[in-house]
């Protein structure tokens, strides 16, 4: 049996996995308080939080000082999306961060939308 | 509040997300696509799976609960201030097939990559797309030593509609990802109704006179 410890990322054991369930974080919760999709844009207050979190709390709150989304904050913590989800929910009901939900493009006729795409995509080349 | 509201066009600090999906079959290159032409370093999210034993009844059921992971490269682009694009490669695996259902919400559009010495693995892709009604492109990822095929010879394997385009791209170079990033929206744009792709099949005649609205189709 061999362990694992890379640089950044979960340790891992060869025969059994993650050594750390991935719930551990939340606290054993599996669904967050708030609906959140891996686009959501998540962004700090600035706001003291009066309550406690533990260390992945102040990690997620860490790389959102910017609008970020909840896929990237997932990536940079090395963690799944739904446990992700579950700190920024608290976050959120704490007060200490503000979400902004995806653009659903349901409207398939916002030319507009699609015409700012393509200028931004142009200026890449 | 800390940040600055004053902008009447954009009252907010959010940008507007939106979402392009990367598909195609196992090793045809999302990962690379996605990295290339994404501004942040390559990153994967989890989605954690619980398959519960269909003997779920049972209560040794919870023995037969497993759980595995399905990771998802994507990758971002800042279009301007206010808008930020992000692609997500879909999962290979097509057992996982049913978080496209969550991935595709929203989504403006896809990118179907495919590898010519692998055909088929892109067929089901394109399969998904259609039926959802999700505008794609097809992008032969041209890999190094397989046969160059025209795109025409590509859209008749795939048996694609003849409006989806059909490009070739490598998907190790970034401007070639965004030049298929830029013909996927174009694509999207002749779809728009009253958008300019429908202009000039539909309310144009042949000789360039535009019609008075009276059209059937």
């Amino acid at each position: 049996m061999s362990v694992t410890v890379p640089m950044d990322g979960p340790w891992l054991d060869e025969a059994a996995g993650r050594l750390i369930r991935p719930y551990t974080v939340s606290g054993g919760r599996t669904r967050p308080t708030a609906e959140l999709d891996l686009m959501s844009l998540v962004m700090a207050t600035g706001a003291a939080s009066q309550m406690y979190f533990g260390p992945e709390h102040s990690e997620a709150l860490g790389l959102c000082q910017g609008p970020t989304s909840v896929a990237e904050i997932a990536g940079h913590l090395r963690l799944p999306a739904v446990v992700t989800k579950i700190l920024l929910s608290d976050l959120m009901d704490s007060g200490a961060v503000t979400v902004r939900p995806p653009h659903n493009f349901d409207n398939p006729s916002d030319c507009s939308l699609l015409e700012a795409v393509l200028d931004g995509l142009r200026r890449q080349l | 509040m800390a940040y600055d509201d004053s902008s009447d066009s954009f009252p907010t600090p959010f940008p507007t997300a939106l979402k392009v999906l990367v598909a195609g079959g196992f090793g045809v290159g999302k990962t690379t696509f996605v990295g290339s032409v994404s501004e942040i370093a390559p990153l994967s999210t989890e989605e954690l799976l619980t398959q519960v034993g269909a003997e779920t009844d049972d209560l040794t059921g919870v023995e037969l609960k497993t759980s595995t992971t399905v990771a998802m490269d994507f990758g971002r682009i800042t279009l301007d201030e206010r808008h930020v694009l992000y692609l997500f490669g879909t999962p290979g695996q097509e057992r996982f097939w049913f978080m496209w259902d969550e991935l595709c919400r929203g989504a403006l559009g896809a990118i179907v990559l495919a590898d010519t010495r692998r055909l088929e693995n892109s067929f089901s892709a394109v399969d998904f797309f259609e039926q959802r009604g999700i505008g794609f492109v097809v992008a032969v990822n041209e890999f190094d030593g397989s046969f160059r095929y025209d795109p025409e010879e590509v859209r008749a394997a795939i048996d694609l509609r003849p409006d989806v385009p059909v490009v070739i791209c490598d998907a190790r170079i970034a401007s070639s990802g965004i030049q298929t990033l830029v013909t996927l929206v174009q694509h999207l744009l002749t779809a728009v109704p009253g958008g300019p792709g429908q202009d000039d099949a539909v309310v144009q005649r042949d000789d360039g006179v535009p019609l008075d609205g009276q059209v059937s189709l």
